[in-house]
């Protein structure tokens, strides 16, 4: 299908991604292609099928709701870009 | 002594019998990667290795017994989390990532005695790519010729192990990123069973998709290292709570009996006709060894690379979305939150995992979702019934592993569609969640290794090592070392 680059634009700020207007340009057209050989996909009758989301019979693994280890605080920010106290520090949320 | 050059079974072999020390492997190894790498470029921020030594082991402890690779240097991808050594998955929006914890299976490496080399090995990153092109510290390069890719996305550790500058080494695979490059690099790479090895500690790509597994100069490594690695976790609630074997009781000289299916949708007009003929007589090797042969059909072939470009970039959309600035790696210097989002994943993300991430959240948006990723799940459905089918009358599928040896670096790196077409038959056992290896079986008139995979259903690892150790008794290709 044709994709647009306003779909493009669209999708990028969906995965808060900011493009230059170079790759703007260059990615649409690679996605298109690669869209369309996607669409393959439609030469199938997948009327009677279930979707496989589990490969393996795997699912509703729980445990037991016990409190156990885990990071420190230290641990947890030793890579922060803006540790703050205990605190991941970040710009202002709200205006 | 070239210690270097050695497996880890004849490593170990020596310093049971006190002929060497764990110092004096890793002295070997290091120097080997100091006077080779520089060609290879197997190895990431090597600058960290400085100062770190191995632990003395003493082997008079009876607990050296229960130390299966005691004093073995393993060499880990950059995907994979390994605690106070940066793990960046070859990306700059992860730089100077240092891990609080070790994934489940460098834990299992560390109790099992290994040494876990302190530089990781070179991949694509986020593993997304099948030639090691994409990482931000360059390209490694094939050690059978330097100007070719070694496949991707373990390229790092297949090179390695193929340059003689790693022992054993770890890689992932998603789509085939240990297979394709263990088949371009001459090495042995194994995919397991989907749930087989704990996922735990792994920077995840795609998690239904995803496994750990071993790059080895040989079968009998290859099992040594999947003996340690494997086992259900806690920690990873997709890993299978069965029993682990002894891999190693697999290691016999026998296929007599052994049912093989080889699908006609894997030898196509078209074709790289070197590697089709050296397959076939690969696999005229297993029949004079006592196996047998029939065509079967994986009829839902052709629409492998499609489903796995939707499923794979869909669940990479979704695990991606962590790396925004906030707790690790890069930040952008902004004023508003959204802003910090969007400028540091800009920033930090290269040309394919953009492409990745924005063909992921397309398939999953609103209006898209059922033309798309739904569809695709359907399909994969279809995929895995090709291959229980087949494997109720056959005990494993042979195919190539590749289309075709490796390619030149640059080749294809500005045609995704062709690059992501390179994966056509390692693709399909991710989709379906079972096991499979590649294994060297020949060189192309060029020197190029080519690679032959032995695929088998779920949790049937030891019917794979039955057949690859036997085809590797029984031939000579896997004693073959580059020139370097």
């Amino acid at each position: 299908m044709a994709l647009s680059k306003e779909t493009v634009k669209y999708v990028a700020d969906l995965s808060r991604i900011e493009l230059e207007p170079e790759e703007l340009e260059t990615l649409s057209k690679q996605l298109e292609g690669v869209l369309a050989f996607i669409g393959k996909l439609n030469e199938l009758d997948i009327s009677d099928i279930s979707p496989t989301s589990h490969i393996l019979p795997v699912n509703n693994v729980l445990r037991e709701d016990t409190a156990q280890r885990s990071l420190t605080p230290d641990k947890s920010l030793a890579n922060a870009p803006q540790p703050c106290g205990n605190f991941f520090e970040v710009p202002k949320v709200i205006e | 002594m070239e210690l270097f050059k050695l497996t880890a079974s004849a490593l170990l072999d020596k310093l049971s019998r006190k002929e060497t020390t764990p110092e004096e492997i890793f002295k070997d190894l290091s120097q080997r990667i100091a006077d080779t790498d520089n060609k290879v470029k197997a190895y990431v921020r090597l600058d960290q290795t400085k100062d770190r030594r191995p632990e003395t082991i003493d082997y008079s402890l009876p607990s050296i017994v229960s130390k299966p690779l005691a004093g073995i240097p393993v060499s880990i991808k950059d995907n994979i989390c390994t605690e106070g050594l940066n793990t960046e998955c070859c990306s700059k929006i992860l730089s100077g990532f240092n891990p609080p914890y070790d994934a489940t299976v460098i834990k299992k490496l560390k109790e099992s005695g290994a040494v876990i080399f302190p530089a990781k090995t070179n991949m694509d990153e986020f593993a997304f790519g099948s030639s090691t092109e994409n990482s931000q510290f360059g390209p490694t390069h094939n050690p059978w010729d330097l100007d070719r890719v070694p496949g991707g996305s373990s390229g790092g550790s297949a090179a390695a192990i193929g340059a003689d500058e790693a022992i054993l080494a770890l890689g992932s695979d998603t789509g085939g990123s240990i297979r394709q490059p263990a088949a371009f690099c001459g090495v042995v790479g194994l995919k397991p069973t989907y749930g087989r090895v704990s996922r735990f500690g792994l920077i995840a790509f795609a998690s239904s998709l995803d496994q750990i597994g071993p790059l080895t100069k040989d079968v009998r490594d290859s099992a040594l290292l999947m003996n340690v690695i494997s086992g259900h976790d806690p920690m990873d609630s997709t890993s299978v709570d069965i029993p682990v074997p002894d891999y190693t009781k697999s290691l016999v000289n026998d296929i007599k009996g052994i049912k093989i299916g080889i699908p006609k949708e894997y030898f196509v007009e078209g074709m790289n006709p070197e590697v089709k003929t050296i397959v076939e007589e690969a696999i005229n090797k297993l029949r004079s060894l006592g196996a047998g042969h029939k065509p079967v059909s994986l009829a839902h072939t052709d629409y492998a690379v499609p489903v796995y470009y939707i499923l794979a970039t869909a669940e990479a959309s979704s695990n991606l979305a962590r790396f925004d600035g906030v707790q690790y790696g890069l930040r952008a210097k902004t004023s508003k939150l959204i802003d910090m989002y969007k400028k540091t994943r800009g920033e930090g993300f290269g040309q394919e995992a953009k492409r990745r991430i924005l063909l992921g959240t397309f398939a999953l948006s609103h209006g898209y979702y059922d033309a798309y990723y739904l569809r695709a799940l359907k399909v994969r459905t279809l995929i895995k019934q090709d291959f229980d089918r087949i494997f109720k009358d056959f005990d494993c599928i042979v195919t190539p592993t590749s289309p075709t040896p490796a390619f030149k670096i640059g080749e294809k790196s500005d045609d995704p569609l062709s690059m992501y077409l390179s994966d056509i038959y390692t693709i399909s056992a991710n989709l379906a969640g079972i096991p499979a290896i590649s294994i060297t079986c020949g060189y192309t008139k060029a020197g190029l290794p080519v690679g032959l995979q032995i695929l088998a259903k779920p949790f049937a690892e030891e019917t794979i090592f039955r057949v690859a150790h036997t085809y590797e008794r029984n031939t000579e290709w896997h004693k073959v070392k580059p020139k370097l």
